[in-house]
């Protein structure tokens, strides 16, 4: 008898089918893609002349929170929109009838979500290096953590972003549930404003969910370790977001195994 | 072997009992085809012998295994199975040829690409956009990726629909090639000439039980009913209805003494059986 495939095997098929048909769908590549570097551009003219502590730039303060929340919206964002997307059209019916696993197909959306992560990045750094003067990080274990944030940072926002699939009831609606959650955890995590400017409830909120701690850990890579003081606990708390970020990852895997939704009814 | 066996299938959803007691046994090799109208049960029944949906009560056995199977037994069950369900939209933004040969790595022993796209009259069309095809292309991929994985059994959900005459032809003529490699297939349709036209046996389904199973020239007893027999006598129509058309056709040969204007003997169409079976109910 023939071996059938194993899912590793098809997820990295996915993954290359799914970079494929994203790539082509230009709107979608244009407002993934260039949307932060849009923002950046926006804040980054209008707050120029902002002075913060340390002698950061408002630049470079802000191009921790736009990886951050890049991270949350190619990740989160467009999965808990597409999927409800796909399974409408009966996309995903289709694929439940066949004998590629949903771990595969999981795989796959990582791939995608973790290729477009890589663009947007370079993206953001190009921009951000010419027209406002942001520095690079330095150093290796900057690198580093700069790379374990954004590897679990992606694996979480898929994983939520697919757990969280399930919860719109159709495609057409899907983004008029998940934009806001998006946007409104933006503002409480610090990505559009000094995190310890906000008030106190907003930050207590914020901490509960990972947006706030992958722009806290983007900041220990972009800025200077002097702005440690800066911080609510006058540290980076490297070590609490990593567990953050991963139980947030195991409550995202749990959830996309055990609710998955292949079928609209 | 039987490829399907099914015993006291149950299924409700709330109050509704829209599948009251099913049983079925569908041969290897066989064109098996349910009819019934919509709301009787008959997508409920398939959908659980695909291991879309769970089951209230009964027994279930498709390729022998129970549709339930989860894991790595499920991957190998549903290898050896095809389903083209009623309808999908998706992946507009790849080729007819990348989506059916994306879907032939899912499988163990897949047919070629390029053969399925012939089979199923697409190989014009292999490098078109999937968005671009029209619905009974459109269509016609559903079946390319039902069929890729080589199946043992293929459920086909009214696979002709929005089909042109002539498409629906070729569709046919596809169908009983299958057959001829072997492959049982359980189709379900609206239309009740293309269940005449490939069906061995035919299972009309109403109110969540199975009425009758038979061939589509016996069901109903549409094999030994009265023949209509209907001529021309002056200028008035005349008709008789009986069990020896030949008889009467002879008597009026000797009557007419040689042709007999506008004769024409009927026999009730499988759609005339069909809709007394379910009561008269249109769809």
């Amino acid at each position: 008898m023939n071996k059938i495939p194993s899912a590793l095997n098809l997820g990295m098929r996915r993954g290359v089918l799914e970079v494929k048909q994203f790539s082509r769908q230009r709107e979608s590549v244009v407002f993934t893609l260039l949307f932060p570097v849009i923002l950046m551009a926006i804040f980054g003219s209008v707050f120029k002349s902002q002075q913060l502590p340390e002698g950061v730039t408002f630049s470079q303060y802000f191009i921790a929170g736009m990886i951050a929340s890049g991270l949350v919206n190619t990740g989160f964002q467009s999965l808990a929109i597409t999927i409800p997307m796909e399974r409408d059209v009966g996309g995903l019916k289709r694929l439940r009838g066949t004998p590629m696993p949903a771990s595969s197909y999981f795989i796959g959306k990582a791939i995608l979500i973790s290729v477009s992560m890589i663009v947007q990045i370079a993206l953001l750094f190009g921009f951000g290096v010419l027209f406002f003067s942001v520095n690079m990080p330095t150093g290796a274990s900057k690198w580093l953590t700069f790379t374990w944030l954004i590897l679990l940072g992606s694996a979480c926002s898929t994983a939520i972003g697919i757990a969280f699939s399930v919860v719109p009831k159709s495609g057409r609606g899907a983004s008029a549930v998940v934009s806001p959650i998006v946007i409104i955890l933006q503002f409480f995590s610090g990505v559009f404003f000094v995190f310890t400017d906000l008030p106190a409830w907003m930050q207590q909120v914020a901490a509960i969910f990972p947006l706030k701690w992958l722009t806290q850990g983007m900041r220990s890579v972009f800025l200077p370790d002097a702005w440690q003081k800066q911080e609510v606990a006058q540290s980076w708390e490297n070590g609490r977001t990593f567990t953050i970020l991963i139980i947030w990852l195991v409550i995202g895997v749990f959830f996309s195994v055990r609710k998955f939704k292949w079928d609209r009814d | 072997m039987n490829v399907i066996e099914v015993k006291g299938l149950k299924k409700s959803y709330g109050q509704v009992h829209a599948v009251r007691g099913v049983d079925l046994s569908i041969p290897a090799g066989e064109i098996f085809a349910l009819l019934g109208p919509n709301g009787a049960g008959k997508t409920t029944t398939v959908e659980i012998l695909e291991g879309f949906r769970s089951r209230d009560a009964g027994e279930v056995s498709v390729l022998g295994f129970d549709p339930k199977v989860q894991g790595h037994g499920g991957r190998q069950w549903r290898d050896r199975i095809g389903i083209v369900l009623q309808s999908a939209a998706d992946a507009g933004d790849l080729t007819v040829i990348e989506t059916v040969d994306h879907f032939s790595g899912y499988y163990s022993k897949p047919r070629k690409p390029d053969e399925v796209l012939a089979a199923v009259g697409l190989e014009e069309k292999s490098g078109a956009l999937i968005r671009n095809l029209s619905g009974g292309q459109r269509r016609r991929l559903d079946v390319a990726l039902g069929i890729i994985g080589s199946p043992e059994l293929l459920f086909l959900d009214e696979p002709t629909t929005g089909f042109d005459p002539e498409a629906r032809r070729a569709f046919w003529a596809l169908i009983q090639q299958l057959r001829g490699d072997g492959t049982s297939i359980l189709l379900t349709t609206h239309y009740l000439d293309e269940a005449e036209a490939l069906a061995d046996r035919v299972a009309v389904i109403n109110d969540g039980l199975i009425i009758e199973v038979s061939t589509p020239a016996e069901l109903g007893g549409r094999a030994t009913s009265q023949a209509v027999v209907s001529w021309r006598d002056g200028n008035q129509i005349k008709t008789e209805a009986t069990d020896n058309p030949t008889s009467v056709v002879t008597r009026l040969n000797a009557h007419f003494g040689g042709e007999i204007p506008e004769l024409t003997v009927t026999r009730p169409s499988l759609e005339d059986i069909y809709l007394t079976m379910i009561g008269g109910v249109h769809e």
